[in-house]
């Protein structure tokens, strides 16, 4: 059915923006944190969707397997590795968030500004 | 033979689907966390085994059908423990069963 | 069949996604993006990805789940409401989910074996591994071999975010109060049924990571989801304990010598093939059969891997849970 071909591509842009507006519409310091990795999300869905052969398995040799077809295994290296750096990334993206909450007070935006504006 | 497990692993399954139904429409219709938290706890339970047996079932006798009974025996390993877990959490937090609570408090 | 299902995941994580935006609770945010992570892991295994769909399971679903907890105990749990209504992030964001969208039917269709992205290298990668390395799991040879030298760059951003959080949150040390050995407070000691279990639980936890650490060339695994899942394990005997047990089983310099140790193991390697007369991690002159080497060149270096990501990850949440309030 058509739309099959392209849903996944769809879900992609719409869990895309959905992170962007929360980091960009949210004063919340954690809240931004949780947008960004929603949106590392959605581009891993993007490059797993684009390696998928159909009537193809995961890229594993096997034994009692005849098929000859696998899905790409390029985009799964790459997104492995996306997916440990991005931890990496949210680790000390909270670590800052923790300081600057012990520095200021609060983890609200709006507020930050305020109280460095004075 | 294989027409019998087939149609014994479907009934498996179909059964511990509606199991599972049963605990997601429990979850959302019980007034209570505590009452909730029983309704849910029938998908970890009853649920994870039916499913899993009419698995093991369509696996046959291989290698996988003893990872799924390892799955098997830690779900219902930690499942109830994660349920005594919440539950005492919410004790400590102070949120109290349905029928030990006043007329005078509003749900929570 | 597996379309509809995949289809049906999809809804639910978008469903979910739309929930942790708009909960004020952030609590409840952080349980809902598990439960999101957990989504996108099957939604990657239905699309044939199975070293992925365990990464994200072991990583977004465990380690980051507990690393948010970690920074909310130190910092607020609910989300003040803004008080200004703006209208100008809905826009932008519409418009721009309206361009994505377009741009997505140029787009292939999902599966598409005549897609331009499965010319060029990846027949290749899938032509050669047999000769070259002989192991089963491409993604595995393509991570530790044919691509090694970005895996090793990574394995280096592993160690600066540990490092990073070291130097933010500080040691981890803990006070030591005098009569904590017979405390029965501390950690989860008072609840029995926790503590039984999770104490049976926590060898066989361990023994899955080593599984997976190990049978990464045949399967599913490798370093990185081996790291995650040991680390766990090492988290749950801290959530169990308390804080300065955990610290005592496992101090924070050994952590640290665990995190600078997998990367040196695994630039050591790479020198090790310049010092036998090959390329800088060139496995192919660690043994008198190339293909036997490779193996063994792979070996060496998911070891380092699952070294240095346990070594940071458990560094990490010491740093986060030994912080004082």
């Amino acid at each position: 059915m058509a739309v099959f071909e392209l849903f996944n591509y769809w879900v992609f842009a719409i869990l895309l923006m959905i992170g962007f507006y929360a980091v960009i519409a949210k004063p919340n310091l954690i809240k931004k944190l949780i947008g960004l990795s929603l949106f590392q999300s959605a581009v891993f869905l993007l490059y797993i969707s684009m390696g998928r052969v159909e009537g193809g398995t995961a890229p594993i040799f096997s034994d009692n397997a005849e098929t000859a077809l696998f899905s790409n295994p390029l985009p799964q290296v790459l997104i492995l590795t996306a997916i440990v750096v991005g931890i990496s990334t949210l680790a000390l993206g909270l670590g800052i968030v923790v300081r600057i909450r012990e520095e200021y007070g609060s983890i609200e935006e709006n507020e930050i500004a305020e109280i460095d504006r004075r | 033979m294989d027409l019998f497990i087939d149609v014994l692993s479907w009934t498996l399954l179909t059964l511990g689907g509606l199991a599972v139904l049963v605990g997601g429409i429990g979850a959302l219709r019980m007034p209570d966390l505590y009452t909730r938290m029983h309704a849910a706890s029938v998908t970890d339970s009853l649920g994870a085994i039916l499913v899993i047996a009419g698995i093991m079932l369509q696996a046959g006798l291989s290698l996988a059908t003893i990872k799924l009974a390892a799955i098997l025996l830690f779900l219902l390993l930690t499942s109830p423990t994660s349920s005594n877990a919440l539950a005492s959490a919410a004790l400590l937090a102070g949120t109290k069963p349905l029928s030990e609570r006043s007329d005078a408090e509003g749900e929570s | 069949m597996t379309e509809i299902f995949g289809t049906f995941l999809l809804s639910l994580l978008v469903i979910t996604a739309v929930a942790i935006v708009r909960t004020k609770n952030l609590f409840v945010a952080v349980m809902l993006m598990s439960i999101a992570s957990l989504l996108i892991a099957a939604v990657f295994f239905l699309l044939d990805a199975a070293d992925v769909a365990l990464t994200e399971a072991a990583v977004g679903a465990g380690i980051s789940t507990v690393l948010f907890l970690g920074a909310l105990a130190l910092t607020f749990e609910r989300e003040r409401p803004s008080a200004t209504k703006r209208a100008l992030p809905v826009i932008v964001t519409v418009i721009a989910a309206l361009v994505v969208i377009y741009a997505t039917f140029d787009k292939p269709r999902l599966g598409d074996p005549e897609a331009p992205v499965h010319r060029h290298v990846a027949p290749w990668y899938l032509e050669k591994t047999p000769e070259y390395v002989d192991i089963p799991n491409v993604v595995t040879a393509v991570l530790g071999t044919f691509r090694g030298y970005d895996t090793l760059g990574e394995v280096f951003v592993v160690f600066t975010a540990g490092i990073g959080v070291l130097f933010l949150l500080g040691y981890g040390r803990v006070t030591r109060s005098a009569d904590e050995e017979t405390e029965i407070n501390v950690g989860l000691r008072h609840h029995l049924i926790p503590r039984t279990v999770g104490r049976l639980l926590i060898p066989f936890i361990l023994l899955f990571g080593l599984y997976v650490q190990f049978h990464g060339e045949y399967g599913p695994g490798g370093g990185f989801q081996a790291g995650a899942i040991i680390a766990a394990s090492m988290i749950l005997y801290a959530l169990l304990e308390g804080e300065r047990h955990a610290l005592d089983v496992l101090p924070q310099r050994l952590l640290l010598g665990l995190m600078a140790g997998g990367a040196i193991l695994y630039t050591g390697v790479g020198i090790l093939g310049m010092l036998l007369g090959g390329n800088f991690l060139d496995y192919s002159v660690l043994s008198d059969n190339p293909v036997a080497g490779q193996q063994l060149g792979i070996i060496l270096i998911e070891a380092g891997v699952g070294i240095t990501v346990t070594g940071t990850l458990l560094a990490i949440f010491h740093a986060f849970a030994a912080r004082e309030r």
